[in-house]
């Protein structure tokens, strides 16, 4: 499994060099090996006797951190929508773009996407899933601002991000509450502390930070704004990101951790209140759209809706309907998109305005279309798969487990209600698209490029989707022993076994379906006539709104605060390093009581001691006051030199030594370089300017002398200096202990610090070459 | 002793970053070299002073001074001495090239 997870990526490294042959081979052809391989891998999962993998490889042990991967019915399932509409979205896409495209950058970025995906559906640790989880995001950036070119492509691409990975920052959040709480890492070992985590104290936070992971990836209500910008990408990217893999790992993660949370009642009122609700909103707002993907991207927000609500429910039938959902969805909307992008292809326009009566000049793009959207619409015909999941629909709405809050009481109550206003938008939504795409009158003046029928390698992979609604339509049970009953019973914990038919007899579910069907061709027949409703509600309100007010807003903050101190002034950061440090500094010595005064063990005061420290104090304070440059070099030498004495006096020959070189030969280099240099001007800076420097300086030195004198005054260990003393002749060899730890037992140090060395040597020798150069000139 | 070393080291710290915190780049190389001395003045207390010999192993004698901080010190004056070097023909081409050592006229803009 390990390699499946990382062949897509690994054959991107290649893409770049496949890409330079794209005139004579599409690039295409090549990425179409990786997730091809990967589906055909994992095909002989199905079958009725499935149990599940576990796979792993040690990564970062110290931290639990290990690439563990497990397929269970739920991974499988998602494994293999990623490859095989990998696979027709690739294939689709080697007729959709041009090879005068940047194609190496498009598959390396779905490449990417496919690894992060495999990755998010396989971990089983939460930190691997988080790792994968972000990388979509960030592939899926990559994708949607691909045409960078275009403004609403980068606006789209950032929208995303950024509400996408503060989703998945919460969610981190809520992994790091988890893992602390089980002390485990493993999603697995999680579940079977399942009623751990329930009764914990942090169980709220848990739930809402990992919904709102859930939730963002997953255009749920009201983070739904950025999927309708996200359309701005490439229509094979809209098919299988924003549509059929990425926007449900919102819901692998919710029915993921399903066996965990379902024991509890918020959990219901969030998961199916939220979701309910993006379900009736999502197919309210798609009506009001203009462009063909915009509609099927409210669709799909409002689609991904009725599966959350339904993972909300937690009944064992709801279960089995929203994954049998999620495979119908994947079929359906993927190849709508498809379509939609044939239409765009071939007419060079996506705007519903001015399409209309293609299905003459389009017949099997019409023809296809027409399956997909009834069976979108849920239009009770046999041979559609949609008809099925939404009718489980309305059956596990009626059947919900009985609730003691109120507030999931009155939702219980109200969901068939909103269940069924939803589809009947989702029928309107349906009806238009189609029509107005396919029927009516034509308007080819309208549009930019005379239309006609997509070439065959573009309508493969639609086809082929359709055929699989059709298929699952008239043989149901053929996906539901071998496929989606593991999956269901992954999530609800226990086998699920249920048989899928058509025909339930007059029952309220049915009812419920024939009201959708009456009022939906109702409303979608005169829709011309009540579609001024939008304009009072939502009228001009939108999240984008808040969302665009958020942004601005923190950008002008960010800035107001960032210019308020980085005024690019060098002392000023200097002085502002210098001020934290002290507040640091002092506020530990006075938090830990660290100051220390001890006179025991001090030596004696000698006179000369004190006259070197009296010059050396007096020559360093009039380095402040000094005018004459020549002057200030000397009286920097006095420090040196002063220096120097008092390490002959502390028993310090090697150092006395190097400071007395050092220092003459710095004094000469300064002497060298001051000839050049400007002569020390008059302080220049105002009053209060040098009030605060001296506070600074005066805290500072105070600060020092305080942490020299306390560092003296403690001694918490024994010195390790016996160690050099003790071992010094027998290990180095010499009498000088210095030297021993500076050549050998600190060797590689001393190393460095010769690197270092010849390394400003250079910068000088660079230095002065360039001098050299342009005063040659 | 050991304190009044520690207040020297403090003078030598203060007066450095008073220097450093001037505008013109003589006095912050000046103020770096206050400041280096500081340092090692500071190591040099945090340990004992004027206990026993200097670190050359000799028969016969027990106590030696610390050896520690010296190493320390040592390595550092070097580098310090190569820092100083650096920043000194630095500031030597940053005056040449633009005809000032006053740092804020240095300042550098957004268009760059």
């Amino acid at each position: 499994m390990l390699f499946a997870v990382f062949l897509p990526v690994l054959l991107a490294i290649f893409i770049p060099f496949f890409s330079k042959w794209k005139e004579k081979i599409h690039t295409g052809y090549f990425v179409l090996l990786a997730p091809l391989a990967v589906f055909i891998y994992f095909i002989p999962n199905l079958g009725n006797n499935f149990t599940p993998i576990s796979q792993s490889y040690s990564w970062i042990p110290s931290l639990n951190i290990g690439l563990d991967f497990y397929l269970d019915g739920l991974s499988l399932l998602f494994v293999l929508l990623i490859s095989g509409i990998g696979s027709l979205v690739t294939l689709y896409s080697i007729f959709y773009l041009h090879t005068s495209e940047r194609l190496d950058q498009f598959y390396v970025y779905l490449l990417l996407f496919m690894t992060a995906m495999f990755g998010v559906v396989l971990s089983d640790n939460v930190f691997v899933l988080y790792g994968f989880w972000e990388l979509t995001s960030i592939s899926s950036f990559l994708l949607i601002g691909y045409w960078n070119y275009k403004e609403r492509s980068r606006y789209g691409a950032l929208k995303s991000m950024l509400i996408t990975v503060f989703g998945g920052l919460s969610m981190f959040g809520g992994f790091i509450l988890l893992s602390i709480i089980t002390e485990t890492t493993s999603i697995q070992a999680m579940i079977a502390q399942a009623d751990v985590i329930l009764s914990s104290d942090y169980f709220g936070l848990i739930l809402a930070l990992i919904l709102l992971g859930a939730f963002t990836k997953s255009a749920q209500f009201p983070f739904h704004i950025w999927l309708p910008d996200a359309m701005e990408a490439p229509t094979p990217v809209s098919a299988y990101l924003h549509s059929a893999t990425m926007v449900k790992a919102g819901i692998f993660l919710v029915a993921r951790f399903t066996p965990i949370f379902s024991g509890n009642e918020w959990f219901f009122v969030f998961v199916s209140g939220i979701g309910i609700l993006t379900l009736v909103w999502g197919s309210y707002m798609a009506v009001r759209q203009t462009d063909l993907k915009g509609i099927l991207a409210f669709s799909t927000i409002s689609q991904l809706g009725m599966i959350m609500a339904m993972l909300g429910f937690g009944t064992k039938a709801a279960i089995f309907a929203a994954v049998f959902h999620i495979l119908n969805h994947a079929t359906f909307k993927g190849s709508l998109f498809m379509i939609a992008g044939i239409v765009d292809h071939e007419t060079g326009t996506r705007d519903i305005r001015r399409l209309g009566g293609l299905v003459t000049l389009m017949p099997i793009s019409a023809t296809l279309a027409f399956f997909g959207t009834f069976s979108m619409a849920s239009v009770p015909f046999p041979f559609l798969n949609g008809f099925y999941s939404k009718e489980m629909f309305f059956t596990t709405s009626l059947e919900l487990h009985d609730h003691s809050m109120w507030i999931s009481q009155v939702l219980s109550q109200a969901i068939p209600y909103l269940a069924v206003f939803g589809s009947i938008f989702t029928f309107v939504y349906s009806m238009y698209l189609v029509f107005g795409t396919f029927m009516g009158e034509k308007k080819l003046d309208q549009l930019p490029v005379k239309p006609h029928e997509a070439p065959i390698g573009m309508l493969i992979s639609p086809i082929i989707l359709i055929v699989g609604v059709v298929v699952i339509g008239l043989f149901p049970n053929l996906v539901n022993g071998s496929f989606i009953a593991h999956t269901a019973e992954a999530i609800y914990g226990s086998p699920v076994e249920k048989d899928i038919y058509y025909w339930h007899g007059f029952e309220t579910p049915f009812i419920m379906s024939l009201i959708v069907v009456g009022v939906g061709i109702f409303l979608a027949f005169f829709r011309k006539n009540w579609s001024s409703i939008y304009s009072f509600f939502p009228g001009k309100l939108s999240f984008n709104k808040v969302y665009d007010f958020l942004l601005d807003q923190s950008e002008k903050t960010s800035a107001k605060i960032t210019n308020s101190y980085m005024n690019g002034s060098i002392r000023r950061y200097m002085a502002l390093i210098l001020i934290a440090i002290l507040v640091c500094t002092f506020t530990v010595l006075a938090i830990t009581d660290g100051f220390a005064w001890d006179t025991s063990n001090l030596a004696k005061i000698t006179v000369h001691e004190v006259l070197i420290a009296i010059v050396m104090a007096v020559a360093a304070v009039s380095t402040i006051f000094i005018r004459n440059k020549v002057g200030a070099i000397l009286i920097l030498g006095v420090v040196g030199y002063g220096l120097a004495l008092l390490f002959v006096v502390y028993r310090a020959p090697d150092l006395a030594l190097t400071q007395l070189v050092v220092e003459t030969i710095t004094v000469a280099l300064f002497l060298l370089c001051f000839y050049h240099l400007p002569n020390l001007r008059e302080r220049t800076e105002s009053g209060s300017q040098k009030a605060v420097n001296l506070v600074i300086s005066i805290a500072f030195g105070a600060l020092m002398t305080v942490v020299a004198i306390s560092a003296h005054s403690t001694k918490l260990f024994d010195k390790i200096s016996d160690y050099f003393l003790k071992t010094s002749y027998k290990l180095g060899g010499g009498d000088n202990v210095v030297n021993v730890i500076l050549v050998d037992m600190r060797g590689i140090d001393t190393l460095f610090e010769i690197v270092v060395l010849g390394i400003a040597a250079l910068a000088i020798y660079g230095l002065i070459k360039l001098r050299n150069k342009k005063e040659a000139e | 002793m050991e304190i009044i070393m520690s207040i020297l080291a403090g003078v030598l710290f203060t007066t450095g970053v008073y220097n450093l915190l001037q505008k013109q780049m003589l006095r912050i190389i000046i103020g770096t070299a206050l400041i280096s001395h500081g340092a090692h003045l500071f190591i040099l207390t945090m340990g004992e002073l004027k206990r026993g010999a200097p670190p050359i192993l000799e028969d016969g004698i027990e106590n030696y001074a610390d050896p520690l901080p010296q190493a320390l010190i040592l390595t550092s004056i070097v580098i310090s001495f190569g820092v100083t070097s650096l920043l000194l023909v630095l500031a030597y081409r940053a005056s040449k090239e633009n005809g000032t050592d006053n740092m804020d006229k240095l300042r550098g803009s957004e268009n760059d």
